[in-house]
């Protein structure tokens, strides 16, 4: 498992350097052919993708959960998610493990690339688009030569009611 | 060392004293009063005044003093009891709170409710002794007392002088201050000869400093085994043992009367009255003006939580054996106090030993046992020491139910003279014990019920003789353990629910109900929100919300609600909560190839069913007949969607399980063994999940989920309802998850 290994090196170096610059860093990971990344300070670590408990009638993104040093941590799969036609796990199959507000929670993409650093300037923002992935859920697009990155705003996705890791109030 | 070091101790035993005093007050027989218990107030009175008057305390001691010369009477039966006067003794135990609380927060209690419960008390004063002393009321001025009899002197050790504290001198001074010209006492030889047996020159210094603020030391020599101490004072011996028992043990006091030294002087003396007025005694308003003392706030109080409410379940976390009555010696060898965060770090240490031993021993499992004879004795002990360590550190957390119950009596007993009814309340399983954080959380929907039932259960006086019932209603609180659960019951033998008005108030807001509904269905509609069938919004409960507040509470605990009634004989209210949140013995059972754990106080049995034994009931339920009773059959792998699982009954092994009352026959593949777990909670990073009460870590450290079996059976029932495409009206619904 050397690109967890690589990957959670990254992940230090970009923390430690992370509050120096102007510049946002940016966890850059990949969900089939897109590019998508999570500000930095949000991913706790990088993991590969074993031992996950099902649980019965949850939504099937929503993989089970898994022991974290003793803590239960739930798994979403990201690509069922947002319904990409491939869905396979392997030894490459990375969970990106995020703190949301007080919870901890991994989620499941395909692989992680590098960590970015984004000034704002190349930071654009977000269109209104997509009815898989609302634009609440975005919090810009970063344009970096080519390279499109989808900019991830983890904590309104993964506590909407749609992804139902949150009990609401409303709900039931 | 400084005086406020002992403030905390005194704190502690003034509040214990207190409570003993509520305690007694409460179970006193108003008609025939039980001298042992008058007593007993009387001293709780009399040692925290001794208590305040040392650390200059004044408003407290002062208080006190009131109190205390009134319990005088009391006890000696010059002042006939009565209900009223019962309830200002209450209320004067309650301002005794309320200003210990300000002391400890380093202010000086409210000097208008001081005020206010002095006139009380000295109005009860005037109109019943004035009468039964002197049958002169008008005149205000007490009778003088008669000389006291000589007593025994009291003996050393403070709580063993039940009887032999003697009449003292506050009653006469607090004539004195009500009819200051009436005073009279015989004069006594106001010098007190105090002897210190092996107390040590700090101490001693601090001692004779002590002594020195009650009275003025005259003479004072001697060494560490013997030290005499000579003191013109005007307080009591008593006063002075209870001061100086803060500091020593009483088997190293002596104190004799007059310029005769030690033991001899012990025996026949009858220490009494001294009449004039005493400088700290007073009772005047100015008084209660504070002594540079008083200001220096405590240093010791200021770390311990700020607020009363606070205070006192920081205080319940010591062991429950309160000595009876008398004074407490300092509790420093015999408890510890250690903040609550402090426990639950080495409850959680202990859980994460438990599932590494588990580990180490499903690791070992494959090793051969006979090269490695020493590695499994070495193991088996870890496992033992292990369990011992988590039992040894789980009752840290334990409680008795009694901290809970204890509040009660007082309540009831307000509420009941409120609503004008008679209720005698009777608790039971008081020692049974359960986790300290279940118990702070259980005060609140326990005295939610016990209103409830006391202003809708337990009818008036009147009604009740109509009904051919005792006047006196009755209202049983219990506790007992069954299984691994704690069953709490509020038992009334009131009116009972009424059924008709149930539904007919359902119906009136909103909910979806059929005559045919069972008594139990009907009972559970006093749990939909807003629901409330009194005719009349009291302040006491009817307001609508509380029965929906009381289930959520509850079901928030793991527990679950029932309620027995039966109309006109009464209503129980079942509490089902589990012993403790952290570890749960539990079983693995195997569906396809998921692991998950019952609860092992669920679990009543397991069998291989036959197929001559299997009904089934509209078409799509099963029911399996065990021992000529007709179970529900859970078809697991059905309400969990597991694939891979056998899916014939007969096939299947049957564990039967028993679930809020109701038994269950839960269809598994496989049983794994029994193992204890660490509960871990779901909802910390995920959320409630249907049929599921938690989560655990399992040797190979992967996760299973802990089956909630009632839980189970509604999500059961809920999917075949929507398999079969049926209309469940969506209320009813609602009501069941």
């Amino acid at each position: 498992m050397t690109t967890v290994t690589q990957a959670n090196n990254q992940l230090q170096q970009a923390n430690s350097n992370a509050l120096d610059t102007h510049s946002r860093e940016f966890l850059v990971f990949s969900l089939g052919e897109e590019e998508y990344a999570v500000d930095i300070l949000k991913v706790q670590e990088i993991r590969g993708y074993e031992n996950v408990t099902r649980i019965a009638n949850a939504p099937d993104f929503i993989k089970g959960v898994t022991n974290l040093r003793g803590v239960i941590v739930p798994i979403v799969d990201l690509r069922i998610k947002f319904h990409l036609a491939n869905v396979e796990y392997g030894g490459q199959t990375v969970v990106i493990v995020v703190n949301v507000g007080e919870r901890v929670v991994g989620m499941v993409v395909d692989g992680v690339s590098d960590v970015m650093s984004l000034t704002p300037d190349q930071i654009k923002p977000a269109p209104e688009f997509g009815v898989t992935m609302s634009s609440d859920y975005l919090s810009g697009l970063g344009s970096l030569e080519d390279r499109m990155l989808v900019l991830v705003d983890i904590d309104s996705l993964l506590t909407s009611e749609e992804m139902a890791l949150v009990e609401h109030t409303t709900h039931q | 060392m400084d005086i406020t070091d002992f403030y905390d101790t005194f704190f502690e035993e003034a509040e214990e004293l207190l409570g003993d005093m509520e305690r007694h007050l409460l179970e006193l027989d108003v008609d025939e009063p039980d001298p042992e218990q008058l007593n007993a107030i009387f001293r709780a009175a009399h040692s925290i005044k001794g208590g305040a008057g040392t650390f200059g305390f004044l408003v407290l001691q002062e208080t006190t003093h009131i109190l205390e010369n009134l319990l005088d009477h009391t006890r000696r039966g010059e002042l006939a009891l009565r209900r009223d006067i019962v309830d200002t003794f209450l209320e004067a135990k309650d301002v005794l709170h309320d200003q210990m609380d300000a002391y400890r927060n380093g202010e000086e209690p409210d000097p208008e409710a001081f005020e206010r419960i002095r006139e009380t008390l000295q109005k009860i004063a005037l109109n019943e002794l004035g009468k039964s002393l002197g049958g002169d009321a008008s005149a205000a001025k007490a009778k003088p007392e008669p000389a006291p009899e000589p007593e025994p002197a009291p003996s050393p050790a403070p709580t063993s002088a039940p009887q032999s504290t003697t009449p003292l001198d506050p009653m006469d001074q607090f004539i004195a201050a009500i009819s200051p010209d009436d005073a009279v006492g015989e004069t006594q030889d106001p010098t007190l000869c105090v002897a210190l047996l092996g107390v040590n020159e700090k101490d001693r210094a601090l001692l004779v400093e002590e002594l020195a603020q009650l009275g003025s030391v005259l003479e004072q020599h001697g060494d560490e085994k013997r030290y005499e101490v000579t003191l013109e004072t005007s307080v009591s011996r008593e006063d002075i043992e209870a001061v100086m028992c803060f500091i020593i043990e009483s088997e190293q006091l002596e104190i004799g009367t007059g310029q005769k030294s030690g033991t001899a002087a012990r025996s026949s003396e009858d220490e009494t009255v001294v009449p004039q007025p005493e400088p700290q005694e007073v009772s005047r308003p100015q008084a209660s003006e504070p002594e540079p003392q008083a200001e220096t706030p405590a240093p010791q109080a200021a770390p311990t939580p700020a607020k009363p409410a606070e205070a006192a379940p920081a205080k319940a976390a010591k062991p429950p054996a309160k000595p009876q009555g008398g004074k407490a010696k300092t509790s420093g060898e015999s408890s510890l106090r250690v903040p609550v965060d402090k426990v639950d770090q080495i409850i959680n240490l202990v859980g994460e030993l438990i599932i590494t031993q588990s580990m180490l021993d499903q690791t070992a499992s494959e090793i051969d046992g006979v090269t490695h004879s020493a590695l499994y004795n070495g193991l088996n002990l870890l496992q033992r020491n292990a369990r011992d360590l988590q039992e040894a550190v789980m009752s840290i957390r334990m409680m008795p139910m009694d901290y809970v119950f204890s509040r009660f009596p007082r309540l009831v007993r307000d509420l009941a003279a409120k609503l004008n009814k008679d209720v005698e309340l009777v608790t039971e399983g008081k020692s049974t014990e359960l986790d300290k954080s279940l118990i702070e959380r259980i005060i609140d929907p326990l005295t939610h019920l016990v209103r409830n039932s006391l202003d809708h259960g337990i009818e008036l006086p009147d009604q009740r003789e109509a009904a051919g019932k005792p006047r006196g209603g009755k209202l049983t609180l219990s506790a007992q353990h069954q299984g691994g659960n704690i069953l709490i019951e509020v038992i009334d033998d009131g009116a009972g629910l009424n059924r008709n008005k149930l539904l007919a108030k359902a119906e009136a807001n909103g909910l979806a109900v059929s005559d045919s509904m069972s008594d139990d269905e009907v009972w559970q509609l006093i749990f939909a929100p807003g629901f409330s069938t009194a005719e009349q919004v009291s302040d006491v409960s009817g307001r609508g919300v509380g029965m929906d507040v009381v289930k959520r509470n509850i079901q928030s605990m793991g527990g679950h609600v029932e309620i027995l009634s039966r109309e006109g004989q009464g209503t129980t209210t079942r509490i089902v909560l589990p012993l403790t949140l952290a570890i749960l013995d539990g079983m693995s059972i195997k569906v396809g190839e998921e692991v998950f754990i019952l609860p092992l106080g669920a679990v009543l049995e397991s069998l291989q069913p036959c197929q001559a034994d299997l009904y089934t009931m509209a078409g799509d339920d099963q029911l399996l007949k065990v021992r000529d009773e007709y179970l529900p059959v859970i078809a697991l792998h059905q309400v969990l969607d597991i694939e891979n699982a056998r899916t014939t009954l007969t096939e299947c092994i049957v564990v039967i399980v028993q679930a809020e009352g109701r038994r269950y026959a839960l269809m598994v593949d496989d049983l794994v063994g029994q193992q204890q777990v660490v509960v871990k909670n779901l909802e910390t990073n995920y959320r409630k999940v249907p049929g599921i009460s938690a989560a655990t870590i399992l040797g190979d450290g992967s996760v299973a989920l802990i089956l909630d079996i009632a839980d189970l059976h509604r999500l059961s029932r809920r999917k075949t309802a929507r398999q079969a495409n049926k209309s469940i009206k969506p209320t009813q619904e609602a009501l069941l998850s």
